[in-house]
């Protein structure tokens, strides 16, 4: 299925760089000056983490993220008042990239309905599988939101019937385990890339481990899109609130790099 | 579509990159579980290894003390590990063999759980992790050397508030980076399908010799049948086979730590809402923004945030009913069943000891009730000695 908003918004601009932020991290005021930078620095989409007291498919670098933001007084509610304050100066793409029990606990309708009126239009909810996502869905597209689908190396039979169900864009994640940077990526990508291809021709954005502008370079051969997460945020953690243009550069040459 | 579903509850909330290793979990359970050379190999297990069946004991003393219903004591302490953990074990660990993994990780929090797998683990001769909180490992510091006597690494988990909740988690993501040799032993009855299913058959042995027990001693079914309930797993034991005997009450005792009006309790069902987290939907223990609670009780055994979904379902159809029990009152259960019965229990048991003692004498002398004692207390000695204001020193 063809997803109209992602092509036109996201992927019609060569390869296109994602990067994702943690909401709150280390404060909301940061969080909306920062998304401003990137969409500057030439993201085609921006992630924002909703933090969650218990992120079981994230490593070290983004639980702590998480856990930061959310001792700081994160709520869902002050996610959705920061993204309004962005609306009010741009419309770059965003999706939310969170766990199922922020969303289920506030009302899937309700946070739905929010996300429509500030113009989000996916979420990336990582603990809900191909198997359970109707629940979700079925609301999500009263508003115009997009599940987006998550493809690893260990789906192999399941890639066909997860890609032909998919919608807005798939993530293909690139290694077995949690987010974090590493320093090599193993998984044959290619040929996961081969199989949703043949399959849809829905976008396909890569993330989970992405470090470098070299690896970035190499591993965008595989799909039409790359999502960086850990690495920013370790950007964050070193610059905390002065983070501004470091996060500019990152995110330019990282848009440079893939499309070189 | 959804499988392991209890009513609204269960389901399979976990990334995609554990899906097929679930779903080849749940086939090779679904075909093992059937197999005569499994079932014999098992049942020997249990029988020759566990100690199994474990005693019905008729608790004299009690009973007389009370003035009450006879009360009857489901002796899980006596098993080999000294604890329910044991039964559950002995199937996942000897299924991961069949299943041809040679390497198994759990979770634990009282380390009851981490002993059983380790334990397993050594007889079956698989490689074995165990993930543990930090402030768990202080609290059970015996029993993190038991496993490493038994030859298990002990991984101090540090997230979170380093108790059993981030334990699970811990063990998923590991779980999530090695699934080819590896099989996820998860202790409880949560977690994604097919876990709360299999840990529940494989505990339902409480309950089907509890029930041919009590039968062969009264000639009648129990009034109530009483069990603790962390994630609920020696509760869905000794609850599983008394299900359709509508007569029998059942009642899951959980952890109220220093009471349910203040933010120091682990009790899920009695103050907690529905929820999706560790791979089910159920009822957890978490904030208005679904943000999971710290929880608190004097035993890390039922210290979680969350129960099982099948428990969910017993408590929203009302057939099982889950009540508070504070750290006093569990510790006043321990000291009472030790001087009374000569029986130190764990004080994860000690909380159904004590609802047992008010239900007992609520009702007649010709009526029964039975408590599972689901372990033994060595472990907690030094612990309520402290919390009686007694610090023992190695």
């Amino acid at each position: 299925m063809t997803n109209s908003y992602f092509d036109n918004n996201v992927f019609n601009k060569g390869k296109a760089f994602i990067p994702f932020i943690t909401a709150g991290y280390p404060t909301l005021e940061d969080t909306e000056r920062f998304i401003l930078k990137m969409e500057e620095a030439g993201a085609d989409l921006i992630e924002i983490g909703i933090p969650f007291s218990d992120p079981i498919a994230e490593g070290p670098v983004i639980q702590h993220a998480s856990t930061m933001a959310l001792k700081a007084g994160t709520t869902l509610d002050k996610i959705f008042d920061m993204v309004k304050k962005v609306r009010e100066k741009s419309q770059v793409p965003l999706v939310f990239m969170t766990y199922i029990n922020p969303i289920f606990k506030y009302g899937c309708e309700k946070f739905y309905a929010k996300c429509n009126e500030l113009n989000i239009r996916g979420t990336i909810l990582p603990d809900v599988p191909f198997e359970e996502k109707k629940e979700f869905e079925d609301v999500a597209k009263l508003y115009d939101v997009d599940i987006i689908s998550l493809v690893t190396p260990a789906s192999n039979n399941r890639i066909r019937k997860i890609a032909e169900a998919s919608r807005g864009f798939i993530y293909v994640v690139s290694s077995m385990g949690v987010t974090g940077t590493r320093d090599e990526i193993t998984t044959d990508l290619g040929a996961i890339d081969e199989i949703i291809r043949k399959t849809t021709i829905t976008k396909t954005a890569i993330g989970f481990g992405i470090n470098t502008l070299a690896q970035a370079k190499e591993i965008s051969k595989h799909s039409d899109g790359i999502i960086v997460g850990s690495a920013i945020i370790k950007i964050i953690d070193k610059y905390g609130s002065n983070s501004d243009e470091q996060i500019f550069d990152f995110v330019q040459s990282m848009k440079k790099a893939i499309n070189s | 579509m959804t499988k392991g579903k209890y009513g609204e509850f269960g389901g399979q909330y976990i990334p995609e990159t554990l899906m097929n290793e679930i779903i080849n979990l749940e086939n090779s359970y679904d075909f093992y579980k059937n197999d005569e050379k499994f079932k014999t190999e098992l049942d020997f297990l249990l029988k020759n290894y566990a100690n199994r069946p474990s005693l019905l004991y008729f608790a004299k003393n009690m009973t007389k003390d009370l003035n009450g219903a006879k009360v009857y004591l489901k002796r899980e302490d006596l098993n080999h590990t000294g604890s329910h953990k044991i039964n559950n074990v002995l199937g996942q660990v000897l299924l991961a063999k069949y299943m041809g993994k040679t390497r198994v990780i759990a979770e634990t929090g009282a380390g009851q759980h981490g002993v059983a797998t380790a334990t397993a683990a050594a007889l079956l001769g698989l490689e074995c992790v165990v993930f543990m909180g930090e402030e768990d490992i202080k609290r059970q510091a015996l029993n993190v050397y038991r496993m490493e006597l038994l030859g298990a690494k002990v991984q101090s988990v540090k997230t979170g508030t380093g108790t059993l909740k981030d334990a699970v988690s811990e063990a998923m993501r590991e779980w999530s980076k090695r699934v080819d040799d590896t099989l996820y032993v998860l202790g409880s009855v949560m977690g994604p399908h097919p876990y709360p299913m299999i840990v529940r058959d494989f505990q339902s042995i409480i309950s089907k010799e509890a029930r041919e027990e009590i039968l062969l001693m009264e000639n009648k079914l129990p009034h109530s049948v009483i069990a603790c309930v962390g994630g609920g797993s020696n509760a869905m034991g000794m609850f599983y086979n008394f299900i359709p005997d509508k007569e029998v009450e059942l009642i899951g005792c959980e952890a109220a730590g220093l009471g349910v009006d203040t933010d120091k309790h682990a009790a899920s069902i009695t103050k907690g809402s529905i929820g999706i987290f560790h791979g089910m939907k159920s009822i957890f223990c978490q904030d208005e923004y679904g943000q999971i609670a710290p929880v608190y009780s004097i035993s890390a055994g039922l210290d979680y945030p969350g129960i099982g979904p099948e428990h969910a379902y017993l408590a929203q159809t009302k057939r099982a009913k889950y009540v508070p029990v504070k750290d006093d009152e569990a510790v006043y259960a321990f000291e009472y069943l030790a001087k009374t019965e000569g029986i130190i229990c764990a004080i994860e048991s000690a909380h159904a000891v004590y609802v047992g003692m008010e239900k007992a004498k609520s009702l007649n002398p010709d009526e029964s009730i039975i408590i599972c004692l689901s372990g033994r207390g060595d472990k907690d000695v030094k612990a309520i000695a402290k919390y009686k204001g007694r610090e023992i020193h190695d």
